[in-house]
């Protein structure tokens, strides 16, 4: 027998166009003199699982409320499908969200919370609870819809806070750092099966995060947000291996930053020379001679080797710290200039460096990223705080 | 700095088990010895004079309907407060105007007049030719049963509103959130999940408002009239029938009826209160049903504009203007004799002064010594320090005075005082008494204070080699200072208002509420002048307030503790 789904039937009801779902239009908050939200614009696809990832303080939540209608922007227009929502209040904006802290109702049962949606919509009593069991059944929590909030383990409330987003039968889910109250093990579960679930009912998804893991691990695309403003927006691929600026490359992985400036230009390449008079040569084209530079190198990216080698690109340097992470192995290596370079290498493949050892690094020279030298300083352009 | 040795002697003594519990014990000690037992001990001693109020049962149906007149008003003042306080507390913490801090400001004039002269403004301004009637040409509400009921919500409301807007600052607005993002509309996110959250705070501010209704003496006898009674004008009237020359009542119908009508207002205050403390868990708010389109009609533009209006005018018009009309003959004495007088203590003003300064002296010693004696008890009752079994005892126990009518706890304490102690003076007497009625509030006050503070806290400096002395003075105290300040104005304010206690206790000393009740009621030899009663009101309300504007400057922003 075929069984009645109603809220995949109402989740699909609108088609599988690739069309913007959620755009954001010049938009601007302003707390007093803070502005946490700066002349952001961001276009969000049709049933995308899109991620908003930054700091905290970035803006980031205040973003997700703004497109909740929690608050109103100052400047600019929100439209959620087709339609402006500037001046629609959170209830009639056909959205679902699922907040930090749950805020399951604690004065309901697990059933009463996830069934509020649809009896605060109207629905009739029986559809209510054919959409009450279907959420229930996709959280695997039927046995637990007696309980009360307080009775619910972490994980519990947080997939009854997801089904109770769900049931509401909402297009759009917002979701404010869903995962960041639970244990790490819970976390790397529930963040999958979040995504699965929206997929699963075609929705599109906003997930506000400050780690860059989990947004890398369930993200379709990922705006990288600071201080108010989105830096990047990309798929998690293009923010690893493309980052557009210092932040993202700090924030997106983890990433070394040489200092130096250009000694030389050729058509596609540039050489930098570090201090200690270390010369290096990079593909890029936005450099010139003279600038001070910035040279961003991802520690997997280094290649590291025993003893005094000559090759393009390399520098001597000796182990000062080694530490076992299990997958992979974390060499910190003091330059023969007295720069810091981290570097990561699987542990299971090739060979081991001791403490003390002296070594060659080396790069490939497309793997790096140039960026000018930032005003504000280096450590101020990628400070989190 | 290196501690005073005689510090790191006590901190030390705090250690020692004998030590620790010794000033637990005595705490608990005087807990029963000055404020719960005297009280059921001053009703048992006149248990016998009650027969003769059984005898005659016009007396009995008297006090009977007087003590069921209190509790019916206090009932509907109480469900009416609630009513009409949520609005109001809505409006203070979610509307959007930057005039509402003004007007939560305002929300608090009537808990800083004195009762005493609230009942006189509120006299003036419903039923006296200067009023409101100027405009209907006779007396719109004439002193009697709605009169009282408008005084009693007139004084209750701001109790109300002011612990409402307290809960909904203390509520998480994510769960109110959460509902609209789901598809409630503002009114239905409010009834089917803010209402049910704070519900405990809806009860308390019941509990609270019909306390203070049940328990009001001097503002009932101002505007109660010569033929409405509830209890304590009952209890006033009975008074007045002896000490008249000559007494209009025996001794012992005196004494009988004064016990009976206490005895039976306490009586039902405690069933009641336990009946709400009950059944008010148990009490299920309506959410089940939800009706989309009719709450979103009555969630928007019109709906809420016409109930904040509502809302404001209730407030203007019931609360503020009545509370504040007062000002009017105090202003006017300003330009006439009656101030020279009055300075100068002419007449009827030395006995004014003396009056004030019993007042306020006595505000400050009663909340001196509820200092002294509350805090150890806040801590047994926060810290559980005496078993569960027993704080939760004692935590229900100092409940007690709260919810029992002010006259009749002073009528039970002159019984138990005077009748065993005949030597006491009566001094010492009205100070029990107001230490009595304003014990609840002081511990209520601070452990709610150190509940707040997490046990890890003290555990932590506990572990650092803090003794237990050394604990309450370096974490406690200073993270609780301000909650004491705000027990303190609680207890000072409510001994400077308090009349019904006062009148049953002394025979002698005149505190200043009841000397405005005297002039009101014409009980000197002399008259007084409406001026006069209002320029007394005036200097009532003047110093309580530069007195709490004081206080709260210095509480002001100093932190949630």
């Amino acid at each position: 027998m075929q069984q009645v789904c109603l809220i995949r039937t109402r989740h699909r009801a609108k088609g599988g166009l690739t069309v913007p779902d959620v755009r954001i239009v010049n938009v601007t908050k302003k707390f007093g003199d803070i502005v946490a939200v700066k002349n952001v614009s961001l276009h969000i696809y049709d049933k995308e699982y899109f991620s908003l990832l930054g700091p905290s303080g970035c803006g980031k939540t205040t973003l997700l409320r703004l497109i909740a209608g929690l608050i109103q922007p100052d400047e600019g227009e929100i439209y959620i499908g087709d339609r402006l929502v500037n001046d629609i209040p959170p209830e009639d904006r056909d959205i679902g969200f699922v907040f930090q802290t749950f805020a399951l109702f604690p004065h309901m049962n697990a059933w009463n919370n996830v069934i509020y949606g649809p009896k605060v919509k109207g629905f009739d009593m029986k559809k209510a609870d054919t959409i009450g069991h279907e959420v229930l059944d996709m959280v695997r929590l039927h046995e637990r819809l007696d309980a009360f909030p307080n009775e619910l383990s972490g994980g519990m409330i947080q997939r009854i806070a997801v089904a109770r987003a769900l049931a509401a039968g909402a297009k759009t889910l917002l979701l404010d750092e869903p995962l960041g109250q639970l244990d790490a093990k819970v976390r790397n579960e529930l963040r999958y099966e979040i995504r699965r679930m929206s997929k699963d009912l075609g929705l599109t998804a906003i997930h506000v995060t400050h780690d860059q893991s989990e947004a890398m691990a369930i993200s379709d695309r990922i705006a990288v947000m600071k201080k108010g403003k989105v830096l990047q927006v990309g798929t998690p691929k293009e923010l690893y291996m493309n980052p557009q600026s210092i932040f993202v490359a700090h924030f997106i992985g983890e990433s070394n930053f040489l200092e130096g400036y250009v000694v030389n230009e050729n058509t596609n390449e540039v050489s930098i020379e570090f201090r200690g008079g270390i010369r290096v040569s990079v593909t890029n084209k936005t450099v010139k001679r003279d600038d001070r530079v910035v040279l961003a190198i991802r520690p997997e990216v280094f290649i590291i080797e025993k003893g005094r080698k000559k090759s393009k690109n390399s520098m001597l340097g000796s182990v000062e710290r080694v530490t076992f992470e299990g997958t992979n192995i974390r060499y910190e290596v003091r330059l023969e200039n007295q720069d810091l370079v981290v570097i990561v290498k699987p542990s299971l493949v090739g060979e081991w460096f001791n403490t003390g050892e002296k070594v060659t690094v080396s790069f490939s020279s497309e793997k790096t990223r140039v960026f000018a030298y930032p005003d504000v300083g280096l450590r101020e352009e990628i400070a989190v705080e | 700095m290196a501690k005073p040795r005689i510090t790191e002697a006590l901190d030390k003594l705090s250690s020692k088990k004998p030590i620790k519990y010794g000033v637990y014990s005595t705490a608990v000690i005087i807990f029963f010895a000055l404020i719960l037992l005297p009280p059921i001990l001053g009703i048992i001693i006149k248990w016998n004079t009650m027969q003769q109020v059984l005898i005659k049962p016009e007396l009995m149906s008297r006090a009977l309907t007087a003590v069921a007149n209190s509790f019916t008003i206090a009932l509907f003042v109480s469900t009416i407060d609630v009513i009409a306080g949520v609005p109001m507390a809505w409006l203070i913490t979610r509307g959007k105007s930057k005039w509402l801090n003004v007007l939560d400001t305002l929300a608090d004039i009537p808990f800083v007049v004195p009762t005493a002269a609230l009942g006189y403004s509120l006299l003036l301004f419903w039923s006296e030719p200067e009023g409101i009637s100027s405009l209907f040409g006779s007396s719109l509400i004439s002193p009697g049963w709605l009169l009282v009921t408008l005084l009693h919500f007139t004084f209750s409301y701001p109790v109300v509103v002011r612990v409402i807007v307290g809960a909904l600052l203390d509520y998480k607005m994510e769960y109110e959130q959460a509902s609209r993002t789901l598809g409630a509309p503002p009114l239905a996110a409010a009834r089917t999940v803010t209402f049910p959250i704070i519900k405990p705070s809806l009860i308390a501010a019941f509990i609270l408002a019909f306390s203070r209704s049940i328990s009001e003496t001097g503002a009932t006898i101002i505007v109660a009239g010569i033929i409405f009674e509830n209890g304590p004008v009952f209890i006033q009237k009975i008074t007045d029938d002896f000490k008249a020359v000559p007494p209009r009542i025996d001794q012992f119908s005196y004494q009988g009826s004064l016990a009976f009508a206490s005895f039976v207002l306490i009586v039902i205050s405690l069933i009641i209160f336990g009946i709400i403390r009950i059944l008010g868990p148990k009490l299920k708010l309506p959410i089940k049903r939800i009706w989309p389109t009719f709450e979103r009609k009555l969630s928007y533009s019109k709906a809420t504009l016409s109930r904040d209006s509502v809302t404001l005018l209730i407030f203007f018009a019931i609360i503020l203007a009545p509370s504040l009309f007062v000002a009017l003959p105090a202003f006017e004495a300003i330009f006439t004799e009656t101030l020279p007088n009055a300075i100068l203590g002419v007449s009827i003003w030395s006995e004014y002064w003396q009056s004030l300064i019993l007042s306020y002296s006595l505000g400050a010693i009663v909340t001196v010594f509820n200092v002294i004696i509350g805090l150890p008890m806040a801590i047994i009752v926060a810290r559980r320090k005496a078993g569960t079994l027993t704080s939760t005892v004692l935590d229900l126990l100092v409940n007690v005075p709260l919810i029992v009518p002010s006259i009749a706890l002073g009528v039970s304490l002159k019984f138990f005082w005077k009748e065993t102690f005949t030597f006491i003076p009566e001094m010492l007497l009205l100070i029990f008494a107001h230490l009595a009625i304003t014990y609840p509030y002081f511990v209520r006050s601070m452990s709610a204070a150190i509940e707040r503070i997490g046990v890890d806290t003290e555990e932590a400096a506990r572990t650092l080699g803090a003794k237990p002395l050394g604990v309450f003075r370096t974490i406690i105290l200073p993270l609780t200072k301000y909650s004491i300040l705000s027990g303190a104005i609680m207890v000072f304010t409510r001994s400077v208002s308090e009349t019904g206690a006062t009148l049953a206790v002394v025979t002698t000393l005149r505190t200043a509420p009841v000397v405005i009740v005297d002039w009101v009621k014409q009980k000197l030899p002399v008259p007084v002048t409406p001026l006069e009663i209002g320029l007394g009101c005036g200097f009532l309300i003047l110093f309580s307030f530069i007195i709490l504007l004081a206080l709260r400057l210095i509480v002001r922003g100093k932190g949630r503790y």
